[in-house]
């Protein structure tokens, strides 16, 4: 849903305790997409009734989730032992070194890999009907636009997979072009754009079924600094507009204190939790200049030490 | 653009310097191919024929070893333009029947290769099972092939077109399937991700990822296989008794030692097969428009 979860973050701070990066309450202010309620179409399962329950109000729970490959050189402990809730409208962050198992944690909410023990459920439900129901958005670490269609058709592309019809295709594809700042480049194929606004219209592929949850691989991982700042801000904006819960991995501590309520820091071999940072102390509003205030320095540090200790800056 | 005009201009002079050359090659191995026989002519009809009127001879014989180029071009022009179509020493005519079932026969084999690469790509148990035979039967020389089908074909009754046609298929599926099978196999792990994120069924993947993502690998494999195809009509015309088609045609022009109509027959295959590829290339074209390639 688009209009503000504000109601719903209470319940979900009292219960967990840990308060995510708050959405400001003062809804006017803020750019509130006009537009039909997004119902239009149905999703394969119904959604479950008792929407204040507490399982309605996770979005994603981990308890002892463990993901082992067997390779020629013996098991790969891919995750360990990972315990973890997000409550709905929490912005979290993953962070840690390549193998510490934050991408296939997120795969593995996603239903793109499948955990080999302990238990995972996405809005009350597994994680493969969850996929079922068109939960989530994933955006990767690459655009993964289809070159061969223009960059409406692309956003179109989940709307047309669900059979929803041709005129709300286009209507919704231009609402969220323009929620992504790309209004006007729809009829351009991906080559035409920019690296940057590239990321963007897959963001904007990501939203447009309005899943409850954005599930995010390294989005901004290769592109440049100037871009990256610039697209940390407008993914905070969006986020804050939209209320939905967002699982961000990335490999920048900066970037992941910017844009979270939590920070969670991983270590590999196994792929462990190492320490969970709590990030909203830095309010909610975030200007790109709040990364050079004590505050921020001494949460990014906090996150370099949990990396630190999980023996991240060896070997 | 100023790519562009250098590009074009540039392109004039090389293409023709080759033409010239080329040409300048073949009348020297008409020259040299044809002079015992045109010395021997002369000396037959009495005295002794000069170095001059020798060469003026290997020109114009009637059955010459090596045709010479404006021999070939006149016989092209004759056969092509100066007889009726429906003639049977229409050389329009020959080529219109080589073309039906060219055109048949690429149907077919298209439609039998890509109906392959698609269950090769679906299923595991047809890899297994039928890609052993798929690559022997491109093992198996296509000349011993041909009389087979059409005595076969032939005694089910079946004549003409058809039987023609199946060999050209034949001759034409497998660039498809190894092609669309490369093709559709192409797309990148992080786009089949995608489209699973959708719950995206099969025929949704194929449709929508697989089949535009294999479309460049498709087209290179179309203009193999429609070249294939007419070598495969041609190949199968051989063996009835040279009654219609190019291949009647070349059979027929060696039957009688003639030549020019060999020759003649060879390159209107040629220009047919050019006409034939560069159709599937204003196709892919075509495509490459509608699905925004790079201009």
């Amino acid at each position: 849903m688009l209009s503000h979860p504000a109601g719903r973050h209470r319940a979900a701070e009292d219960e967990l305790g840990s308060a995510p990066a708050m959405p400001p309450s003062s809804v006017a202010s803020l750019r509130v997409i006009p537009g039909p309620p997004p119902t239009a179409f149905a999703p394969a399962v119904p959604p479950p009734a008792a929407p204040h329950s507490a399982a309605a109000e996770t979005a994603v729970s981990a308890r002892g989730l463990s993901l082992t490959y067997e390779t020629a050189d013996g098991p790969v402990f891919a995750l360990s032992g990972v315990d973890l809730t997000v409550a709905r409208g929490e912005f979290v962050s993953f962070i840690g070194p390549s193998g510490c198992g934050k991408t296939t944690f997120l795969r593995c909410v996603a239903d793109l890999e499948q955990p080999t023990g302990g238990a995972l459920s996405v809005n009350g439900l597994s994680a493969g009907a969850a996929r079922l129901r068109r939960d989530y958005g994933f955006v990767f670490q690459a655009p993964a636009l289809f070159p061969w269609r223009s960059v409406e058709r692309n956003v179109a592309l989940p709307l047309e997979i669900f059979g929803v019809p041709k005129a709300e295709r286009r209507e919704r594809a231009a609402r969220y072009l323009d929620l992504v700042h790309l209004t006007g480049f729809g009829r351009k194929f991906p080559w035409q754009l920019s690296g940057g606004m590239q990321q963007r219209a897959s963001i904007a592929r990501a939203l447009c079924f309005e899943p409850k949850l954005l599930l995010m691989d390294e989005p901004f991982g290769a592109l440049d600094e100037i871009v990256r700042d610039h697209l940390n801000a407008q993914l905070l904006d969006l986020w804050r507009e939209t209320g939905k819960t967002v699982l961000f991995v990335t490999h920048s501590i900066a970037e992941a204190v910017y844009l979270s309520g939590r920070v969670v820091v991983m270590s590999p071999r196994p792929g462990r939790i190492v320490d969970i940072v709590d990030c909203t102390g830095l309010g909610q509003e975030r200007p790109l200049e709040i990364r050079e205030t004590p505050e921020f320095l001494r949460l990014a540090h906090r996150v370099r030490e949990g990396l630190r200790a999980g023996n991240a800056y060896e070997g | 653009m100023r790519a562009d005009a250098r590009g074009r201009g540039g392109r004039t002079l090389p293409v023709a310097g080759v033409v010239l050359a080329f040409l300048a090659l073949w009348y020297l191995g008409a020259l040299l191919g044809n002079w015992t026989g045109a010395a021997d002519a002369l000396a037959r009809a009495g005295g002794t024929p000069g170095i001059d009127a020798v060469a003026a001879a290997t020109m114009a014989q009637e059955r010459p070893v090596v045709p010479a180029p404006h021999q070939v071009a006149q016989e092209l022009g004759r056969s092509l333009f100066g007889l009726p179509v429906t003639s049977k020493r229409s050389l329009a005519y020959h080529a219109s029947v080589t073309l039906s079932a060219t055109l048949l026969g690429f149907g077919i084999g298209a439609a039998l290769g890509g109906a392959l690469a698609v269950a090769i790509v679906h299923l595991r148990s047809v890899e297994r099972s039928l890609m052993p035979w798929i690559v022997a039967s491109q093992t198996v020389p296509i000349l011993a092939v041909a009389p087979i089908v059409i005595v076969a074909l032939g005694a089910a009754g079946l004549t003409g077109l058809l039987p023609k046609a199946v060999i050209a298929a034949y001759l034409c599926f497998f660039p498809v399937t190894v092609g669309l099978v490369k093709g559709l196999t192409s797309p990148e792990r992080m786009l089949s991700d995608l489209m699973r994120t959708y719950s995206a069924g099969r025929a949704q993947t194929l449709w929508r990822l697989r089949l535009p993502a294999a479309l460049p690998a498709l087209f290179a494999a179309l203009k193999i296989a429609v070249a294939a195809s007419l070598v495969g009509t041609i190949v199968g015309e051989l063996p009835t008794g040279a009654q219609a088609g190019i291949g009647a045609r070349l059979l027929a022009g060696s039957y009688y030692g003639q030549t020019i109509q060999i020759w003649a027959a060879l390159f209107a295959a040629a220009g047919l097969s050019a006409l034939l590829v560069a159709a599937v290339s204003l196709a892919e074209a075509g495509a490459a428009r509608l699905t925004g390639a790079r201009r």
